[in-house]
């Protein structure tokens, strides 16, 4: 197995986090699609550190994980918050400005 | 010869989970999906030698951010299909994809062709400590020496978001149901109605 394979897979799965985040207009889903984001540089940042010795990439994927989950505490925070004010989780609902 | 055939065989069930997450229109069949997902990433880390960033994917992912996920579904009717008003799905599909396209060339591009360079921190690092060899040992040694400090700020955010999520979700929620009795709950009920529509007078002053 070759270094380009492993980054090409990263590239893929982060494509799909990406049609995920500009396709999906429920919320949870937006959630979804950036955590596959999220774990599809970690791959590369594993295979990066893999193929050049070097253990700092598997040392950022582990701060990614950390922020990962961070993230996941209060955006399901606001989640909820932004449920129980409007009583739905679509993106159109939270259209203020009319522009 | 193995190395090959597990990178293929997950590399195609790990696209093939989250292109359901991205796709379906059942919030629990992308839950799972996810979830699922989240486990075949863990065998890469194990086939790149990281084993412990393995075991950390799979102990955050589908132990604790899956948790999560599911937890927060139950606040929200996810269970009926996601109905998502596209006006123009031809033309989302196509852009979308097109983006996805020119993501995937910009990416690759610099990728061939590019020089390996000599690591700072290299593969093996515990054995000049006198420590047994492995990646568990190495992982060890580099992020309490170089990286303690991120660590330490990476545990006071850890601790902010929870407090965070703690507050934003648990706000008005000082009455448990499940303590009250059948008419304390109603009596409780309508005391809150009686609020609002106070609430709701003095707005219209």
């Amino acid at each position: 197995m070759t270094l380009n394979e492993y980054l090409i897979l990263s590239t893929i799965l982060f494509s799909i986090g990406l049609i995920g985040v500009v396709r999906r207009k429920n919320l949870l889903m937006l959630f979804f699609s950036t955590e596959i984001m999220l774990n599809a540089v970690n791959i590369g940042l594993a295979a990066i550190s893999k193929f050049h010795g070097d253990l700092t990439g598997q040392m950022f994927a582990f701060f990614i994980v950390a922020i990962a989950a961070s993230e996941v505490a209060v955006g399901l925070g606001l989640l909820v918050l932004l449920f129980k004010r409007k009583n739905t989780i679509n993106l159109d609902a939270i259209q203020n400005m009319k522009g | 010869m193995f190395e090959v055939v597990a990178f293929y065989l997950f590399a195609f069930l790990t696209i093939g989970m989250f292109c359901t997450t991205v796709f379906t229109n059942n919030a629990l069949y992308a839950l799972c999906s996810l979830a699922a997902g989240m486990i075949f990433i863990s065998a890469f880390f194990f086939l790149l030698d990281a084993d412990f960033l393995g075991v950390v994917q799979i102990v955050v992912y589908t132990g604790a951010v899956m948790a999560l996920y599911a937890f927060g579904m139950m606040f929200f009717d996810t269970i009926a299909e996601v109905k998502e008003k596209i006006n123009n799905p031809r033309l989302a599909f196509f852009l979308t994809g097109m983006v996805a396209l020119v993501i995937v060339v910009i990416f690759a591009a610099p990728m061939i062709g590019a020089n390996a360079q000599a690591g700072i921190y290299p593969v093996g690092v515990a054995a000049e400590y006198g420590v047994v060899p492995g990646n568990v040992q190495d992982v060890g040694i580099i992020l309490f020496t170089k990286y303690l400090v991120p660590f330490e700020v990476a545990a006071v955010m850890l601790l902010v978001a929870m407090i965070g999520g703690i507050i934003l979700a648990g706000k008005k929620m000082d009455v448990s149901y499940s303590e009250l009795q059948e008419h304390e709950i109603d009596a409780y009920e309508a005391e809150l109605k009686k609020a609002e529509l106070e609430k709701l007078a003095k707005d219209k002053k």
